[in-house]
């Protein structure tokens, strides 16, 4: 591994150095280590690229790696990840993508990612996208998550792309059985002209199935972005969707809730707010001595925290 | 503090002229102000906004036995998120906590008995006398509550927006308490 995969590594993934459990780590298209545990199994995917991660029946906390590194311009990797988490087992699933491109070519990473949970499964999934370099060759990131969740299973999102993603189109499936939880929380930073748009659509089909989405997203310069949310209440179930954006400059945010119950036991909520930073909040921070500027800063380091 | 510019004269701190000073060069040069209506942020916790506050860094332990002074239990407090999930009481002791912790040379409190709710009013008073000793600067106070009056070296009358008395709370009672008759209606006392 090369200096520059080893700081990707540590932005996207936080790995220094050894890995905790099971890992896979893919650049450039291609697989390039991999380790396995008692618990875990990763196996390559023979009709398309990707793997199959198998977590077994009572597994406790462990970790999973599935880091991936662009450093190739030109290079589109389309990557079929799935995951099947067996009955009561517990895992974190660390994915990131770092790109980091000199060149003119755009380099692009799709990740299809699907999440079957069984009985009582827990996974927290946290996926971290990030580009970097000089080159005007476009860093593009399109991830599609697809969760299905068993009775009494949870699935814990956080998606966050830090910075030099050109342009991104997230789209995020949930189908939630009885008893079950999908918590989704996203945070996005974009500025120059980039563009990011997300889509959440899940479907609340089982009794006492919930979902809470929270986006919290930073537009800054003259980039757009753009949030489309449609939770559907099919049964006895609690949906809450909040979407909260601060704009700078000259950004765009567009806003597109939608809720849609087809149950009378179905509650669901939507809260979306786009707005600049509020003065009385820059005004607090100037009385404790920082300038417009850093004020700035730790109101949005906050928001994003 | 440079929120409102002044309508007409000049502000002096110190023998300097602050007059066309932002908030925040006000804010270095020693002089803290704690808001009647405490700011809500999002994302932002108890400990950030007392390390923003404090200019040395300043530990989770000692962020702690700040907020103990204001009456919040610390472990409880310290990592919540300054936001609406907080009561307008809890609110106001942290904004309390945060401009207690600057040690400023003039320290300005805008109505700081507003909405501190069970918190008792002779904690807010340790707290002033507190930052007196350790400051030996200048606490100000912005109050309609009488029983402030009591803690005051000096008082200054302030009526519809005029400077009406300057002097010993002796003598600042006296002009408050003898109040003109109210009129009725139709001019008639």
């Amino acid at each position: 591994m090369e200096e520059i995969d080893k700081k990707m590594l540590k932005t996207i993934s936080d790995i220094d150095g050894n890995i905790e459990g099971a890992y896979n780590i893919r650049k450039n298209g291609k697989g390039i280590e991999r380790k396995v545990t008692e618990n875990v199994n990763i196996v390559t995917k023979t009709d398309k690229q990707g793997i199959d991660i198998y977590v077994k029946e009572n597994t406790k906390l462990e970790f999973v790696h599935i880091p991936v590194i662009i450093t190739e311009s030109g290079l589109t990797d389309i990557v079929y990840n799935d995951f099947y988490i067996g009955k009561n087992a517990n895992v974190v699933i660390i994915a990131g993508c770092g790109i980091h491109n000199e060149h003119h070519k755009d380099s692009q990473h799709d990740g299809i990612h699907r999440f079957f949970l069984e009985e009582g499964a827990k996974v927290k999934y946290i996926e971290k996208h990030y580009g970097e370099g000089t080159g005007d060759g476009k860093r593009i990131l399109n991830p599609i998550t697809e969760v299905y969740l068993k009775d009494n299973s949870n699935l814990e999102m956080e998606t966050v792309q830090i910075k030099g993603v050109d342009s991104t189109i997230r789209t995020t499936k949930g189908v939630i059985g009885n008893n079950a939880n999908l918590v989704v929380l996203e945070k996005i930073m974009t500025n120059g002209v980039q563009y990011a748009k997300t889509m959440f659509e899940v479907d609340l089909n089982g009794e006492n199935s919930s979902t809470k989405v929270t986006s919290r997203s930073v537009a800054t310069e003259n980039s757009v972005q753009q949030f489309e949310s449609k939770v559907t209440g099919n049964a006895k179930s609690f949906g809450h969707v909040e979407c909260d954006a601060i704009i700078k400059d000259d950004a765009k945010v567009i806003a597109i809730p939608s809720i849609i119950a087809n149950n009378v036991e179905a509650n669901l909520v939507h809260e979306a707010t786009i707005g600049k930073i509020a003065g009385e909040q820059l005004m607090k921070l100037m009385t404790l001595g920082l300038d417009e500027k850093q004020a700035e800063q730790e109101i949005i380091n906050g928001f994003l925290k | 503090m440079g929120i409102n510019k002044q309508d007409s004269g000049k502000v002096f701190f110190n023998g300097n002229d602050i007059s066309e000073l932002q908030i925040n060069e006000r804010a270095k040069m020693g002089i803290s102000f704690a808001f009647q209506q405490p700011v809500k942020f999002k994302g932002i916790t108890v400990y950030d906004l007392i390390r923003l506050s404090s200019e040395k860094d300043i530990s989770k332990k000692e962020a702690c036995q700040i907020l103990s002074k204001v009456g919040l239990c610390a472990k409880e407090y310290v990592d919540r998120e300054i936001n609406a999930s907080l009561s307008g009481g809890e609110l106001k002791r942290i904004e309390i906590a945060t401009v207690a912790v600057r040690n400023s040379n003039l320290t300005i409190f805008d109505e700081p008995e507003a909405g501190i709710d069970l918190w008792s009013f002779n904690n807010l008073i340790k707290i002033f006398e507190e930052i007196r000793e350790k400051t030996k600067g200048t606490t100000l106070i912005i109050s309609h509550q009488e029983r402030i009056l009591n803690i005051a070296d000096n008082i200054i009358l302030l009526n519809n927006g005029k400077v009406e008395k300057v002097g010993k709370p002796k003598d600042i009672e006296n002009a408050i308490f003898t109040k003109a008759p109210c009129c009725k209606l139709g001019g008639e006392i």
